[in-house]
């Protein structure tokens, strides 16, 4: 490794470490501006300008709050908890490219943090770790809405995840490795897999909505029936670890879904390799859009469908998602080795 | 090829020290007034009724362990989908073996109504329902 590429990847680090966090506090306002649009109000829109600097207040005054750990709270386990949550949702962005090699003098500078060769399960393992920091949440709080919260979330979690894992599987056949750098290859070359993986697409996005505990699928909050679910008994800064995580986690989801299925950075019937700076910038733009149209659909869906009963969501992943995620895995497998074959 | 990983310690290091330092600066800025009412747990606003760790639905736990089988298959199934082109017909129908038994076993887990969160065993109308199908008429 020489200097040059040392700094690269520093610059890269600090880079998306910035832009994610930038990202996680624009959500919390986009959240709140186009909610309140949709239910025809205005939304905070004082502090700054048109409210942009809503989400800096809101992080003060989280820091401002008194910390309160309760008497009958397992101290260790309750102060382990939103960590967990916390480290891995912020890590899980180093393996998405967001853009065209940047050429660089006679470097050439990949725009991704770190091109592993197991970048897919790289993301699907560090999404899992989080599933601790929940059920660990419920557990240690000492009370029994989280408890039920920490118990639903696991079970919600687990049963979408394998959903998930089976619904990548089809891309990863196709693609024939799990970097991300070739599955954008493999995508550029032959079109999005969007085209090609509608079914596994579908599942996906089912998934990551169950996944990151968003409506339809918030049944581990339900402010309904479980106060506050698994972060009934945080408050304060350790509450704003839990909610600024789900949307970490909402980022990376979407990012996610946008590198498999469509396309990552890549924008259709334009050669972004041949076009030098510009046609790294374009890239970087199709990226963002593409992201950016996931995250306002979570909002959109939001406001859209009502919560699943238990039951409902169970059915769903169980003995909806699941058998279709096989049922996609062998026609998948069929279609590869029928096509070799022929 | 290691060397590929070397950003991702440096990221978790960052998570780290931002989580770290936001916690340190609570701990100067915020108030620390405690009163043991303000340290009890949340219970709407009743008064705490014995310990947390209840017992909780055994169905949670069937969950978990029909979750664990199927993952090993997903764990199997991705090293396969890695180098699937390369193998053709014979690893295909190997896999299609294997999913199979193991649809087998998703088929026995769903007749034996395991993925039934509601378990009504009284159908509607019938035994101890009888008389709600009597007042609907």
């Amino acid at each position: 490794m020489s200097g040059f590429d040392i700094a690269a990847a520093l610059v890269k680090v600090l880079l998306v470490f910035g832009v994610t966090m930038l990202t996680i506090m624009l959500m919390t306002l986009a959240e709140r501006r186009v909610s309140a649009f949709m239910q025809y109000r205005l939304g905070p829109n004082r502090v700054g300008f048109g409210g942009l600097l809503q989400p800096l207040a809101d992080g003060l005054k989280f820091l401002l709050k008194e910390d309160i750990i309760p008497t009958q709270a397992n101290r260790p386990i309750y102060l382990l908890a939103p960590v967990i949550v916390m480290v891995p949702a912020l890590m899980t962005m180093a393996v998405i490219p967001f853009g065209a090699p940047l050429q660089i003098g006679e470097h050439l500078v990949p725009l991704q943090v770190a091109d592993l060769n197991i970048g897919v399960l790289y993301i699907l393992a560090l999404t899992s770790v989080g599933v601790y920091g929940l059920v660990l949440a419920g557990w240690g709080s000492g009370s029994k809405y989280p408890l039920l919260g920490g118990l639903r979330a696991s079970a919600q979690l687990i049963s979408y995840e394998l959903a998930m894992g089976l619904s990548i599987i089809g891309v990863v056949m196709l693609t024939g490795g799990l970097t991300f750098g070739e599955i954008i290859a493999y995508q550029q070359e032959t079109g999005w897999n969007i085209w090609k993986q509608p079914l596994a697409a579908l599942i996906f996005l089912i998934a990551i909505f169950a996944e990151t505990n968003r409506l339809p699928f918030d049944l581990t909050e339900a402010e309904q029936e479980l106060v506050g679910g698994y972060h009934t008994e945080y408050s304060s800064l350790k509450f704003a670890m839990f909610y600024l995580s789900e949307y970490a986690n909402m980022i990376t989801a979407s990012a996610f879904m946008v590198s498999l299925f469509f396309g990552g950075w890549d924008v259709p019937f334009v050669d972004e390799l041949a076009m030098g700076g510009w046609g790294v910038a374009l890239s970087v733009l199709a990226f963002v859009v593409k992201v950016g149209f996931f995250l306002f659909l979570y909002i959109w869906v939001r406001w859209t469908f009502p919560r699943f009963r238990y039951d409902q969501l169970m059915r769903l992943g169980w003995k909806v998602l699941l058998p279709l995620a096989l049922v996609n895995v062998v026609l998948t497998g069929f279609w590869l080795v029928w096509r070799a074959g022929a | 090829m290691y060397s590929d990983f070397a950003p991702i310690p440096v990221f978790a290091v960052l998570s780290v020290v931002l989580i770290g330092v936001a916690l340190f600066l609570q701990r100067i800025l915020a108030p620390a007034e405690k009163t043991a009412l303000k340290l009890s747990v949340y219970e709407c606003g009743e008064e705490v009724e014995g310990p947390a760790w209840i017992q909780f639905n055994i169905r949670f736990y069937v969950i978990a362990l029909i979750f664990l089988i199927f993952d090993v298959e997903v764990v199997l199934l991705f090293p396969w989908a890695v180098v699937f082109k390369d193998l053709g017909w014979v690893a295909f129908i190997e896999m299609l073996i294997f999913l199979g038994i193991l649809t087998v076993g998703l088929v026995a887990v769903w007749s034996r109504r395991d993925l039934d969160w509601v378990k009504m065993k009284v159908p509607y109308g019938q035994g101890r329902y009888a008389k709600l199908r009597g007042s609907a008429e």
